[in-house]
């Protein structure tokens, strides 16, 4: 069964991790389990393509949405494993890591892969909810690796807020069985099934539907960044290490969000259109003037990150809110594009981290003349998140405003295209500074970028700007995915 | 056979909420874990006696599972914490003891107007009671934001937890059992890893500056 195999790659690695104390190559044999996954993350696509699925009796299901999903999964994690074996060199050189810690940090980042890819896999929407509070206690030592005050703290705030956010969704989860249970007269065996519950959709009662979809979108929405629940995030995307948190803001908050995506076309399907889209709506809005208003005055580089993440998040509301298919497709090729960006970013902030032992941006400006191969990554990637041609986060941002304008949300694609401006000329700003600003240091000799490093990072970028140009690989197969959570 | 029942039902449903109260009332944590333990085994009694009225085996497994988990292993891991702590007792909550049992009266009158919706749905015995698993969440939410201790917090987290487990039997007779094992392992492994975080804290340097979560910000 391919969708056992997908999970049982990335647990074979973990037992291998947790079998054997610490040595580099368990950490390129990450990256081959993330390869590996990739690939068969791929053939999963290209097989449901034709509509079809693959099934283990109610518990593991994978329609073009959860393959495209693996694929998002599989793409991220591989561009953060290829960089643990770098990043523990450089935490045991610099004494904040040992080989003991460096043993957990593999394992968990193993667990935690495990559980996003179960999460996109299962068919149980209960089992759903499980595996993304699963992910909050394999990353929580993750974000407390570094075992300095902030560190603690942000792990402390990461946990406490997601676990009474997250139980809201459980408690949303439930209501929704109890609703189930009420339109179908029994229980079944099937019960909680995603494919299940849109079968009776029609008939779920709209009072407990209405209530279970606000607790969803609230419960999730904490894992995902959105406003209201969003501080947790600056704090534990700045603390954690740089692979964990290209993972964290890549895909552990989108894979949030796909959760999202199937309450949705459930509440939709009982409650009509108005309800879930003046929600998404709201919380979309809300998250991307929050983040405009954050990022305009940002001091620190992965903060300056964390919040463009929430203002992404609040992007994909907006969109998911329109709920048309081109919506939802421009959405997914959002989320892909999003993962790909953030990760390349996230780990040259670490690479920058690392060399200039900070991440206040004031203080490594004119990063261009010292470091110019890095600088030069970290420039295009910021380059694509502000969703400049030809990356793909263009093609997808411009979709979603059309989609919307149809959708008649003109007024939301009003003020998020005001907001975008904003943030488009704070992120330049700042990054002009940090790249090409005047040099605080005169460090003579311009230092080069380890090809480890660089070929990685670089074919992330081309594979993001190859997106936006060529829509070829991916178009049918995020048009099916998308009409997969059509009600 | 059916007033024993629904007596049953009533009684250990308004033990789980009275605990949650007393919880605020009380400030030495060691009594405020004794409270926990008590609406553990309240809770584990509610799906036991869903589970003999319904005849369902797999509720029955549940029960017994939470009085393992909820009753036992999560009050004891809590214990260790309180007594690894020497100054155990909730000193500065931001709203004292008096105006605290007076908002939890509140809380409680509230969650019985928003259940009307949900239980309007299919008015049973047990639904009839929704409003104590509701009101035991709220009371959880409240003192996680007006206490100030990191236990209490990992308090006011079980609480909230407890109440939707009461909700969840009441209305549906309990979720799948695996979505039910599920959930209970995570929210044991919350504890553990809370748990975990305060020692490693405390070796480190000073809890309650850090678990108050002012240090980081913008």
């Amino acid at each position: 069964m391919l969708i056992l195999g997908i999970l049982a790659i990335p647990l074979a690695t973990t037992l291998l991790a947790a079998g054997v104390s610490w040595r580099p190559w368990i950490g390129w044999a990450t990256a081959v389990s993330s390869t590996a996954v990739l690939g068969l993350g791929i053939w999963l696509c290209v097989t449901t393509l034709s509509g079809s699925q693959w099934a283990l009796n109610h518990s593991l299901r994978a329609d073009s949405l959860s393959a495209f999903m693996v694929v998002v999964i599989a793409t991220v994690s591989l561009l953060a494993t290829l960089f643990t074996p770098r990043t523990m060199r450089q935490e045991m050189e610099s004494g904040i890591t040992t080989a003991r810690y460096a043993r957990h940090y593999v394992i968990l980042m193993q667990v935690f892969i495990t559980c996003m890819l179960l999460a996109v896999l299962t068919a149980n929407l209960g089992v759903l909810w499980v595996s993304i509070e699963a992910t909050t206690i394999a990353t929580t030592f993750l974000v407390s690796h570094r075992r300095t005050d902030g560190a603690f703290e942000a792990s402390w705030k990461y946990v406490i807020l997601c676990s009474i956010g997250i139980a809201l969704a459980f408690l949303g989860t439930v209501l929704i069985y109890y609703a189930e249970l009420h339109a179908t007269g029994s229980v079944h065996s099937s019960s909680l099934d995603w494919t299940s519950v849109m079968a009776v959709a029609h008939h779920l009662d709209p009072n407990v539907t209405r209530l279970a979809f606000a607790l969803l979108v609230v419960g999730y929405g904490t894992k995902v960044g959105l406003v209201p629940m969003h501080s947790w995030l600056p704090d534990a995307h700045s603390q954690a290490p740089a692979p964990v948190s290209a993972l964290m803001s890549g895909v552990l908050l989108t894979v949030a969000f796909y959760g999202l995506l199937r309450f949705r076309a459930v509440a939709v399907a009982a409650l009509g259109p108005t309800f879930p889209r003046t929600l998404l709506v709201v919380v979309g809005i809300a998250s991307l003037v929050l983040a405009t208003v954050m990022l305009i005055a940002q001091r620190d580089l992965k903060r300056m990150l964390a919040y463009s993440s929430i203002e992404h998040m609040g992007l994909l509301a907006l969109g998911a809110a329109a709920g048309t298919p081109l919506a939802i497709a421009a959405v997914l090729l959002h989320i892909l594009g999003h993962g790909i960006t953030k990760a390349v970013l996230f780990l040259s902030a670490g690479e920058i981290y690392y060399l200039e032992g900070t991440t206040e941006m004031a203080k490594f400006s004119g990063l261009l003349a010292r470091r110019p191969a890095l600088a030069g990554i970290f420039g295009f990637a910021l380059v694509s998140l502000v969703a400049f041609p030809p990356f793909s986060l263009f093609v997808s941002e411009l979709t979603m405003a059309r989609a919307e304008v149809d959708a008649g949300l003109w007024w939301a694609v009003a003020i998020s295209l005001v907001c975008l401006s904003v943030i488009f000329a704070a992120l330049t700003r700042h990054g002009r500074q940090m790249l090409m600003g005047t040099a605080s240091t005169t460090d003579a000799a311009p230092s080069t970028l380890a090809p480890s490093m660089a070929i990685p990072l670089v074919t992330a970028l081309v594979a993001c700007a190859a997106l936006g140009v060529l829509s070829w690989p991916l178009q049918s197969l995020l048009a099916h995915a998308a009409q997969v959570v059509m009600p | 056979m059916n007033s024993t029942y629904i007596a049953a039902l009533e009684l250990a449903a308004g033990a789980v909420l009275v605990s949650a109260v007393m919880t605020l009332w009380r400030r030495s944590v060691r009594s405020i874990v004794s409270m926990l333990s008590l609406q553990g085994m309240a809770l584990s009694v509610v799906a036991i006696v869903l589970a003999l009225h319904e005849h369902e085996g797999a509720l029955f497994v549940t029960g017994c599972l939470v009085f393992v988990v909820k009753g036992l292993v999560v009050p004891g891991l809590l214990r260790r914490v309180s007594r690894l702590d020497p100054r155990s007792r909730e000193s500065r909550p931001l709203v004292n003891v008096p105006a605290s049992l007076v908002f939890a009266a509140v809380l409680i009158v509230l969650s019985y107007v928003v259940s009307s919706r949900i239980t309007g749905l299919s008015p049973s015995d047990a639904t009839h009671l929704v409003p104590v698993g509701i009101a035991t969440v709220l009371v959880g939410y409240f003192m996680l934001v007006t206490r100030r201790r990191a236990v209490s917090k990992i308090v006011g987290l079980i609480l909230v937890d407890n109440g939707i487990a009461l909700v969840t039997f009441l209305l549906t007779s309990g979720v799948p059992l695996i979505v039910e094992l599920g959930s209970s392992l995570d929210v044991l492994l919350v504890v553990v890893v809370l748990q975990f975080l305060m020692v490693s804290m405390r070796h480190h340097s000073d809890t309650d500056r850090l678990t108050e979560m002012k240090g980081l910000r913008d």
